[in-house]
């Protein structure tokens, strides 16, 4: 009987080609082959939780030119739960997104809910906040709902700590990642269709980091996540834990730096080898009326911009701006979501628009020179810099002027 | 302003065209039965543009109110370019109003001389000259005068209904005055305002007098739902509008549900407010009462003839207008959790073309933001539709049918 033609044919779910380097930093511009469409990199992805943009159609989100967004394993496994998605023909039926989803494990919520939620080897113990029900999330489960998702990229159910603490639990955490890597690479059900990544842990400990490393880079995963950090830790920690971590992780495969968004972090952490980002924050702080600009933030709902009959910024091409006047929005706060709405898109369009100006950059070999202007803008002066970014920049030859 | 009839049966409505609603936008024009299209200031609720533009045939005049205005008249006067351009409206009539009709204002801020309205901010009392100043800074197409509406109470005594009618006269004659120093207000039309709550002498004494005022269309005030028995309302807005010139639009504000519409188009009203899509989508519902007629006139005759049942579920207490009614479906019922149907079989709009029940069942019960942007552009998609259908059942002599058609249980239960 001949070989199965199917091992021959099989495409990789991931594919990644690296289209430019940064002779000077880390940097990488890519192309990242996926299911469901190629993601350019570096990408931020905006996260919709509970299977939705906050406010936002598909249709809308896809005109934004996003590629790639985020939905969340524990929310989704509450409500609606996994067989419903399922029956609804996973996460992207469901939802109806056509491109590319990547689906957190449900750890971060260790974190983030740790009043109502108890670690143990087999795995989280949660309280739901719903009903009072006691759910177990071990990497069998986080990785079976993620497969009833049918995410395009699965992260692994990960032990997270705080990055504010410290001391034994930090080194017991990251051996446990590794150990519930392997199992969640043994539960995958699709690793034809569906990307797990590993995800680095070992907190602010360079020493923990580098074993963290050194074990999850002998096991063969589509790419890796450097976990862990973004919880506030100092900046000044947290860059030098980045930068080890992209100095240990194959060039080939994509580093996905969780939790971050901030502009100012997005340029740094591509400067210092990262290709994918994901956060809440542009979008949440949309609906608080914050609404992000190369030069800092314009909060719509103050006062100031009662009569101010400009756009958020008169350079941005997203339809929010193109239409509405930011005296218009701090009135439209008072009376209607919608409001709500249009910053959002704004902050989409400025996150989506900022990572592609850095690809170009680094493209076209001046992605030095964009961060020079990028820092101009976004900061009054030369002292206003932040520390940690110049030191950052530094480590990766550039100098701020 | 001047509405072309096109078609008048006596107790069953007209059908017609309103045309010259705006002078910057002549080609504008609104068919009659018709219904204006809702804001919060000048944005359809939950809508940005590209979610409002899914749906097509939108209605030409847009509904801006006081209410939401009002208390960014200093912004509005700095701007100076009037609130369409504020609001980033391009090819619309604007249309202003004083109240919000999804909004129940509270009694007993009345005067002589002043209205309230509420803003986010809270009351704010108006005089016919700071209304007038308002709509100088807004630069609506059209707006309706200041008026004395707080007849909607029960036991409103007779001496209270004289009043605002009085008043509300009074009130028309002190805004035309100030209408005609005003420049800006040149190219601007005035609807007058009917009063006289549920007394027949005071509502003729209304009809009346305002027609005798230069205005270009009437506002049938003190009708809204769950303020008046409906038959009382039908007699009585049939008695005001034999009293108004044929030729002039009459609007009846706060009336929306599709039942009352229809009864209400019988008794001669051509234009309502459309607010009720709004309503039903902020409690978590999305319209689904059938509007088709059938087209063949033999099987038209034998449906007629069919014992319909009519299931009234939802809303048999009309005062609470957050209550469901029966042209809806409850999406956060279990009952939807795993229906993987569109809102509605053979919906065109956006979201049902992309969505599903189970989709937005779990977006409601998740209290995601997005249920009421798809909603929105549901209800609004089949409102417009139902509307549509009216004209054509006021064409075709077939607004029995529609009428029946409209109160049907079926279209309530997943298809």
């Amino acid at each position: 009987m001949a070989a199965p033609m199917q091992s021959l044919t099989a495409v990789s779910p991931l594919t990644l080609r690296i289209v430019a380097e940064c002779p000077v930093t880390k940097a990488r511009a890519c192309e990242l082959a996926l299911p469901h469409c190629t993601v350019s990199t570096p990408v931020f992805m905006p996260v919709g939780t509970q299977g939705t943009l906050k406010g936002i159609t598909v249709d809308q989100l896809e005109s934004l030119g996003c590629q790639i967004c985020l939905g969340n394993t524990y929310h989704l496994g509450m409500r609606p739960g996994p067989e419903l998605i399922e029956k609804a023909n996973g996460l992207h039926g469901f939802m109806n997104w056509k491109r590319n989803l990547l689906t957190d494990s449900g750890g971060f919520q260790m974190v983030s809910l740790v009043e109502l939620s108890e670690v143990t080897e087999e795995g989280v113990r949660f309280k739901s906040p719903y009903d009072g029900k006691e759910i177990l999330l071990s990497p069998e489960k986080s990785v079976s709902i993620q497969n009833s998702l049918g995410s395009d990229i699965m992260m692994q159910l990960d032990d997270v700590v705080s990055s504010t603490v410290s001391g034994p639990r930090v080194e017991e955490a990251m051996h446990r990642s590794i150990r519930w890597l392997d199992r969640c690479i043994a539960a995958n059900k699709n690793p034809d269709k569906q990307n797990l990544f590993a995800i680095i842990q070992g907190g602010l400990n360079a020493e923990l980091r580098r074993a963290c490393l050194e074990e999850m880079t002998k096991r063969d995963v589509p790419g890796f996540a450097i976990g862990g950090l973004s919880g506030g830790e100092e900046k000044d920690d947290f860059w030098r834990m980045v930068t080890l971590s992209t100095d240990h992780l194959p060039r080939e495969k994509p580093r996905y730096l969780m939790g971050v968004g901030y502009a100012v972090d997005l340029v740094v952490c591509v400067a210092l080898g990262c290709d994918m980002f994901d956060c809440v924050f542009p979008t949440r702080t949309a609906r608080f009326g914050s609404a992000l600009v190369p030069w800092g933030s314009v909060q719509v709902k103050h006062k100031q911009y009662a009569k101010d009959f400009q756009p958020i910024d008169p350079d941005c091409q997203c339809p929010t701006c193109k239409r509405h006047s930011r005296a218009y929005l701090h009135a439209l706060f008072k009376s209607d979501t919608a409001a709500m709405h249009h910053i959002t898109i704004h902050n989409i369009s400025y996150q989506l628009s900022l990572m592609r100006s850095v690809r170009q950059s680094i493209v076209e070999g001046r992605f030095p020179q964009f961060i020079q202007t990028f820092m101009r803008r976004m900061f009054l002066s030369r002292d206003q810099y932040p520390s940690w970014a110049v030191d950052a920049l530094a480590s990766v030859n550039i100098t701020l002027e | 302003m001047h509405l072309e009839l096109t078609r008048v049966v006596q107790g069953s409505g007209r059908l017609g065209v309103l045309r010259g609603l705006s002078r910057t936008r002549p080609h504008h024009s609104l068919e009659t039965p018709g219904c204006l299209l809702y804001t919060h200031l000048g944005s359809v609720p939950h809508l940005t543009q590209d979610t409002l533009h899914t749906l097509k045939d939108l209605p030409s005049v847009t509904q801006v109110t006081l209410s939401d205005i009002a208390e960014h008249q200093e912004v509005l006067e700095s701007f100076k370019e009037g609130f369409r351009k504020f609001a980033g409206l391009h090819d619309t009539v604007l249309y202003c109003s004083l109240h919000d009709p999804a909004a129940l204002c509270p009694a007993g801020y009345t005067t002589n001389k002043t209205v309230s309205v509420w803003g986010s901010g809270g009351r704010m009392e108006l005089t016919v000259t700071k209304f007038m100043s308002l709509q100088k800074c807004t630069q609506p197409d059209w707006y309706t005068s200041m008026a004395d509406g707080e007849t909607w109470q029960v036991n409103t005594t007779r001496k209270r209904v004289r009043k605002s009618v009085d008043r509300t006269l009074a009130h028309l004659d002190e805004c035309l005055l100030l209408h005609h120093k005003l420049p800006e207000l040149e190219e601007v039309s005035v609807f007058g305002v009917v009063e006289g709550g549920d007394i027949v002498d005071e509502r003729l004494r209304s009809a009346r007098e305002t027609a005798k005022r230069p205005v270009v269309g009437f506002c049938l005030d003190g009708f809204q739902t769950g303020f008046m028995e409906p038959s009382v309302r039908a007699q009585l807005i049939a008695a005001v509008t034999e009293e108004l010139p044929e030729d002039k639009p009459r609007l009846l504000p706060g009336v929306g549900r599709p039942d009352e519409v229809l009864a209400c188009v019988e008794a001669g009203v051509d234009v309502f407010e459309g607010f009720f899509p709004f309503q039903v989508t902020e409690r978590g519902c999305a319209l689904c009462f059938r509007f088709d007629v059938t087209p063949d006139p033999e099987s038209a005759v034998l449906e007629l003839n069919k014992e319909e049942e009519v299931v009234r579920n939802g809303n048999v207490n009309r005062d609470d207008q957050t209550q469901m009614t029966p042209f809806e479906i409850n999406l956060k019922d279990k009952r939807y959790e795993d229906d993987f149907g569109p809102l509605v079989k053979g919906c065109g709009c956006y979201s049902c073309q992309n969505h599903q029940r189970a989709y937005l069942h779990h977006l409601l019960v998740t209290n995601e933001l997005l249920a009421g942007v798809l909603l929105m552009i549901h209800n609004t998609s089949h409102y417009l539709g139902f509307f549509k259908a009216l004209r054509a059942a006021l064409a075709s002599d077939q607004l029995e049918l529609l009428k029946r058609r409209v109160m049907e249980a079926g279209g309530r239960e997943s298809d």
